[in-house]
């Protein structure tokens, strides 16, 4: 243990002092509470939640099975507002809009750790190996990728939507399509920078494969930005997934999903405030924790501001 | 009796310089033009010249970091420019270099240990406990210790960085070491401590260093031979004693006037060159240096002048001799 201290003792200290950086700024404490709330919420759903959805495996129209999330209908209890029964009211189906919201963060957060770590993972591959390699295979890899950011991920997903059916899965295709390109171009923006520098040189002037110095100099290397725009992305995802869902593409009706849920209470905007307004300021709490996280995690990981 | 360990004959390293989608080739920038150059074993030849003539891609392309567009460059017996990657890969630990900048010579996110240990580890010199002694060892032949195995590079000063490359380049046991620039981020004190690591270390194993440098003083120090560069081209060449006493070149000439001498009474008579160090890509026609030399005559912008020696060992391009 003793060993294993002293081994590591300057990661060790590097990590905290960068805490200690972190911490000072207000800011990023907030972001970062919010985000382990929603954490927290997520994977204890089922004991925060008053009630309970129920999953049903259904047959779609193209033939495909999918999991249906069901909750009970209680119609004598229709729109009545906040109180200590229903903490947030409950909406036009007398379903209790507190428990919906603890649902849907996990789908929230299934949607954006997903598609966030599916697009980082293409994105790193093939940034890295074009900006490493260079050449031709840049040339192509980089043309690639602009036909890709060129998609609007709006019409795409209404494309995938309209051929496949209304489902999550579908937008957060869409949304993967669309997605990776911004990382391949940061990435490739990165190790342009890091393959020049001495370092990558002295490597490969003992001997170093390219695979090496790929793993062991140039990605470790190149994270740190990759990881800030990660953390910024992931409201972005979401707000984009709401959005979605908001005009009907993403989550199927009857579902706790936080963008369906305002598209419905739309309707009963003036006479039901509660409907639209809990969902909404998830969202709004969320994308926030998500947006002061990466705005603390940049300045941290920034040398050049740290001191 | 005396052994070449680098033995290059009309090297050259031109740039491409690209532009456009489909990259046609608009212009080369000739760092290296045409260059001979003869290393003994054990010996420490300084290669002197401004920044931006060519010094730095002359040292890479001596140990095959950039491969040359043309010449042939024989090291050990084996040449270079003809052997395939693993001959070259095998090759590799006998010629090592040392950077100009510590800093960003050494990754940031490693341990002393792995940076060090890096070398071996990829050459399956040794392993586990072997190469923590090993790693230790080299620590300690560079003057640093136990202590410093486990930290970062961004906790050390220029000076431990640099011996932190040092040891890194010794750790395969190399025959030749280019050395780029390797003091001249450094301050005067360590400047100086740093030097004479180098001559301990040559002494100690027998390497042969290849010294490139724009400081003449340090030049001096500790050099058997020097070469002076100016613009892709190798002008003169001799034992750093024969130089400092006599400069041939016109160039040589200008650039010793410029040392600073460390007397207020002792006048000294300054060459000003008149002009611009002219660019890589369209060096002037005939002698590079006719256009700002003080003594240039009409053949000077026509034909090259080729290396001759003019005393015993030590040679010039120049016609006036």
């Amino acid at each position: 243990m003793d060993d294993y201290l002293k081994k590591h003792e300057s990661r060790i200290k590097d990590i905290r002092f960068m805490f200690h950086l972190f911490r000072k700024s207000l800011l990023s404490m907030i972001g970062l509470a919010i985000i382990i709330a929603l954490l927290l919420v997520a994977l204890f759903a089922p004991f925060i939640a008053k009630e309970h959805p129920t999953y049903a495996e259904v047959s779609t129209e193209q033939g495909t099975t999918q999991v249906e999330e069901r909750w009970e209908i209680h119609f004598d209890k229709k729109l009545l507002p906040p109180s200590t029964d229903h903490f947030f009211g409950t909406d036009d189906y007398g379903r209790d809009i507190f428990s919906m919201i603890v649902y849907g963060s996990q789908t929230s957060l299934r949607i954006c750790i997903l598609v966030i770590a599916i697009s980082t993972l293409i994105g790193v591959v093939l940034g890295g190996l074009a900006g490493y390699f260079g050449g031709v295979l840049d040339e192509i890899l980089m043309r690639i990728t602009d036909v890709f950011l060129s998609i609007p991920y709006l019409i795409l997903a209404l494309a995938i939507a309209a051929a496949l059916g209304r489902s999550i899965d579908h937008i957060m295709e869409a949304m993967i399509i669309t997605w990776w390109p911004t990382y391949a171009r940061l990435m490739r923006g990165q190790v342009l920078t890091i393959r020049e520098q001495p370092f990558v040189e002295a490597a490969r002037s003992v001997g170093a494969k390219n695979s090496r110095i790929l793993l062991h100099h140039i990605l470790p290397n190149s994270l740190a930005p990759l990881l800030v725009q990660i953390t910024l992305d992931l409201g972005a995802v979401l707000l984009v997934a709401a959005g979605l869902s908001f005009i009907g593409l993403g989550a199927s009706p009857g579902t706790a999903e936080w963008g369906l849920m305002i598209s419905d209470g739309r309707s009963f905007m003036f006479h039901a405030w509660w409907y639209v307004t809990f969902p909404g300021l998830a969202i709004l709490l969320v994308v926030l924790g998500f947006n002061l996280l990466g705005d603390g995690l940049r300045d941290v990981t920034d040398p050049k501001l740290r001191r | 009796m005396e052994e070449t360990i680098v033995n290059a004959t009309k090297l050259k390293k031109y740039f491409p310089m690209k532009e456009g989608i489909f990259s046609s080739t608009k212009d080369y920038i000739k760092a290296v033009d045409n260059i001979d150059i003869k290393i003994q074993k054990g010996e420490t030849f300084g290669l002197v010249g401004e920044s931006g003539c060519g010094k730095t891609t002359l040292g890479r392309v001596l140990i095959h970091l950039i491969p040359p567009t043309a010449g042939t460059l024989v090291f050990m017996g084996s040449d270079l420019t003809a052997i395939n990657k693993s001959e070259l890969r095998k090759l590799r630990p006998h010629m090592q270099i040392v950077f100009q900048d510590p800093s960003s010579s050494l990754n940031p996110r490693e341990t002393v240990k792995n940076i060090i240990g890096e070398p071996l580890k990829i050459n399956k010199r040794f392993k586990g406990e072997a190469l923590n002694t090993k790693v230790l060892e080299l620590l300690k032949t560079v003057g640093l210790d136990e202590q410093h195995m486990y930290r970062y590079p961004h906790e050390f000063s220029g000076g431990q960085k640099q011996r932190i490359g040092v040891a890194r380049a010794l750790a395969l046991n190399p025959d030749f070491i280019v050395l780029d620039e390797p003091t001249s981020s450094l301050d005067v004190s360590v400047q100086a401590q740093i030097l004479n690591l180098f001559k301990d270390l040559q002494e100690k194993f027998g390497l042969t260093y290849l010294f490139i440098t724009h400081d003449l003083s340090v030049i001096k120090f500790i050099s058997d031979r020097v070469a002076v560069m100016y613009v892709g081209k190798i002008v003169e060449y001799a034992p750093t004693k024969d130089l400092f006493w006599e400069q041939l070149h016109p160039y040589t000439k200008a650039l010793l006037s410029a040392i600073p001498v460390a007397d207020p009474r002792i006048k000294r008579k300054h060459i000003h060159l008149k002009g611009e160090v002219p660019s890589l890509i369209s060096p002037p026609s005939g002698c590079r240096f006719h256009p700002r030399c003080p003594q240039a005559m009409p053949k000077c912008s026509e034909n090259e002048p080729v290396l001759k020696e003019f005393h015993k060992d030590h040679f010039v391009a120049c016609y006036l001799y």
